[in-house]
């Protein structure tokens, strides 16, 4: 398990948690960023800047500091 | 009367529809967050008189935002005969959570799967007959944007109409809605999505957007490449319409009002005419620019520009959202301060409120372009009105800098970067038309008012020569002069810079009246009147002084809180003064 901020860029994880106070993780939520969906990084911005990520068809950027509230596990690798 | 009301998450194409549908002109923009009030309009639908309303978009009915709240105070204090909740299709597996947090309300509903053209092109497919089975509710597909579906979907909610009545819904079942498993449930039955995604062009796109080296680079250049555009498209637009009202003048007017008594003819051509003509010859400047505004904002780049400079903002206590209103700005300072409310924090809401005054928008636009034109070499022009841009964005910075730890907050936010989109053209256009509107609107309740008591001021007392010292203009502008003569601006353009505070564009009327001078030989008369030095110090400070009554009020409705607005009146002033006096020192000092 490791943090979303965490994850290599470009790997595929999964959603197992969501450490962020009530009204964020409704945010999140319907954002689409829920338990049991799968996550990716698509870039880390420059000097320390967000990450995009990409949620199904959606794509966010979340601040660093708030995706190290989200815990996740790797997806095995598509062959 | 019937009222429908238009429910859906941010960005999903509510004001698209409610444009198609009423023919209104609410603002559309690819930015979640564009609509932050109540819009209304009144459709004939079959047999029914119908209310539409156009709402903010929400992610959640529970919300905490300001314009969440707006949505929320709508729904539980009027009653509505149907919810039309709207959906982007191709992100329907999240938006449906709205929908199953809509559905305990108790008021009749239609979902409508907006986008359908972009959920095509993803390989999505909604299978509608499964979610009515599954939900009791009916269901359309429609593409806001194109009009594809949307005759149908109208017609039945038409006929949905006919056996509704009005009732207010009830917020008790809310909490209790179990969305997440309902939400699984829902979307396995009804959507089909490709385990692959094909590539994307936005992918492309933000290969080089979103480079941390080539991304900036490109905004830049995209700036300059604007304000080349309209300085080098726009002033001779400009120069042309303004011979056109000349000769409007002298052949038709002057001879028209011939028979008058001296004074009045005076009042209504030097005053009234020639300020509100010489106002008027920067309309299709300010809808060319609209153009560009609009192109910009439905493209979806603001997401971008978001993200590329949120690392920088952060350093200054705000985020890539407070640089997003201070761009919008560059239009009209009013509707970017609205769009703050998007934001949670209070601090940080009021500290982007604090800076996006500002920014240079159009208005202040129409004087440098003027002023710039007027007096620096055709070489320069354009340079020094980016110049102008850049001190706008520099002023901003300082400012957030400054009063970071005043209004110091911590606010997690996610922001959606939606796919880019290229705006139709019928978009655009109705965007010009309705920027033509907001000017003759402007017009008839400042512009006239303003120039009239310009000259007003100019002439009386009664027998005074013109603007001399000794009119009532000229005592106002001696009264200043130990403020405003360190920095280069004379007690003529003081007038000016007092009826600008009403609105920016009077500026240019009030010049023409306090000049006497007909549009074309103004910028003549301005060029034997200042040199660079005061200028460039005059320009200064227009950007910077003080907002304008528009922007004033809605700092006020926004904050609810008069010790803010006066901060924000009286800091800017303060800075204004600072920085003319530092460039028209140091310039003058140059000349020498
Ligand atoms: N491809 C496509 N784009 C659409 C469609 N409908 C709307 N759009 C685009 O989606 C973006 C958002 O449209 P808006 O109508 O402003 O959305 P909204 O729901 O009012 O957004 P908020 O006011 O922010 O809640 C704009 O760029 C539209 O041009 C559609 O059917 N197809
Ligand atoms: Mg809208």
């Amino acid at each position: 398990m490791c943090a979303l901020s965490e994850l290599k860029t470009g790997q595929d994880a999964t959603v197992v948690g969501l450490r962020a106070d009530h009204d964020f993780v409704q945010r999140l939520h319907a954002l689409g960023v829920r338990i049991g969906r799968s996550v990716r990084i698509i870039r880390r911005g420059a000097l320390n800047g967000p990450l995009q990520l990409r949620i199904g068809t959606t794509d966010i950027m979340l601040r660093r500091t708030e995706a190290a509230l989200i815990d996740t596990t790797e997806t095995a690798v598509r062959a | 009367m019937k009222r429908i009301a238009l429910l859906g998450m941010p960005n999903c194409g509510k004001s698209s529809l409610f444009n198609r549908v009423t023919g209104a002109s609410a603002r559309i923009g690819n930015w979640p967050g564009i609509t932050v009030d109540l819009m209304r309009a009144r459709i004939l639908l079959g047999a029914h008189m119908v209310e539409v309303v156009d709402l903010p978009g929400i992610y959640d009915l529970n919300g905490y935002t300001e314009d969440e709240q707006v949505v929320r105070d709508f729904l539980g204090s009027q009653p509505v005969d149907l919810l039309v909740m709207v959906i982007n299709a191709a992100q329907a597996e999240r938006q449906l959570r709205l929908f199953l947090q809509a559905r305990t309300l108790g008021v009749p509903m239609v979902v409508l799967f907006n986008m359908a053209d972009e959920a095509r092109r993803l390989g999505i497919s909604i299978d509608r007959d499964a979610f009515t089975e599954h939900t009791g509710i009916t269901a359309h597909s429609i593409s806001a944007k194109f009009g594809d579906g949307v005759p149908q979907a109208l017609a039945q909610i038409g006929h949905l109409l006919s056996d509704t009545a009005p009732s207010t819904p009830s917020f008790d079942a809310l909490a209790a809605a179990d969305l997440e498993h309902a939400l699984d449930q829902l979307a396995h039955q009804s959507i089909d999505t490709p385990v692959t995604l094909s590539a994307r062009h936005t992918d492309r796109i933000d290969r080089a957007a979103l480079h941390p080296l080539l991304g900036p680079a490109l905004f830049i250049a995209a700036m300059a490449l604007v304000f080349n555009a309209v300085f080098l498209l726009g002033a001779p637009l400009q120069e042309g319409i303004g011979g056109l009202f000349d000769w409007l003048r002298s052949a038709a007017l002057v001879p028209l009002l011939a028979p008058l008594p001296a004074w009045a003819s005076g009042f209504l051509i030097e005053g009234i005419y020639n300020g509100v003509s010489t106002v008027a010859t920067f309309v299709p400047l300010i809808v060319l620019f609209f153009f560009l505004m609009a192109l910009v904002e439905d493209s979806g780049y603001l997401s971008r520009a978001a993200f590329l400079m949120d690392a920088f903002m952060s350093r200054i206590g705000l985020d890539g959202r407070s640089f997003v209103m201070l761009v919008m700005g560059f239009g009209c300072n009013v509707p970017a301060l609205m769009g703050t409310r998007i934001m949670r924090a209070r601090p940080l809401r009021l500290l982007s409120m604090l800076i996006i005054p500002l920014s240079l928008c159009s208005a202040r636009l129409q004087v440098f372009l003027f002023i710039g034109a007027a007096i620096f070499p055709a070489k320069w022009a354009p340079w020094a009105l980016l110049s102008l841009y850049l001190f706008s964005i520099a002023a901003a910075v300082l400012t957030a800098w400054l009063f970071r730890k005043k209004f110091a907050s911590r606010e997690p936010f996610a922001l959606e970067l939606p796919p880019y989109r290229l705006p139709t053209l019928r978009h655009v256009l109705l965007r010009g038309w309705h920027e033509v509107r907001h000017f003759v609107n402007r017009a008839s309740r400042f512009i006239i008012a303003g120039v009239a008591l310009v000259w007003l001021l100019t002439h009386l007392p009664v027998g005074v020569d013109a603007a001399s010292t000794a009119s009532w203009a000229g005592q106002i502008g001696s009264w200043l002069q130990p403020l405003l003569s360190p920095i280069g601006i004379d007690a003529q353009l003081t007038l000016a810079l007092l009826f600008g505070f009403v609105a920016k564009e009077v500026m240019i009327g009030a010049m023409a009246v306090i000049f006497g001078q007909e549009t074309g030989a103004l910028g003549d008369t301005l060029a034997q009147h200042m040199n660079i030095a005061q200028a460039y110090s005059f320009m200064l400070f227009t950007l910077l002084y003080t907002p304008c009554l528009s922007t004033l009020a809605t700092l006020q409705s926004e904050s609810r809180d008069w010790r803010f607005t006066t901060l924000a009146v009286a800091w800017p002033l303060a800075l204004a003064w600072g920085v003319a006096w530092l460039a028209y020192t140091g310039l003058s000092a140059l000349a020498h």
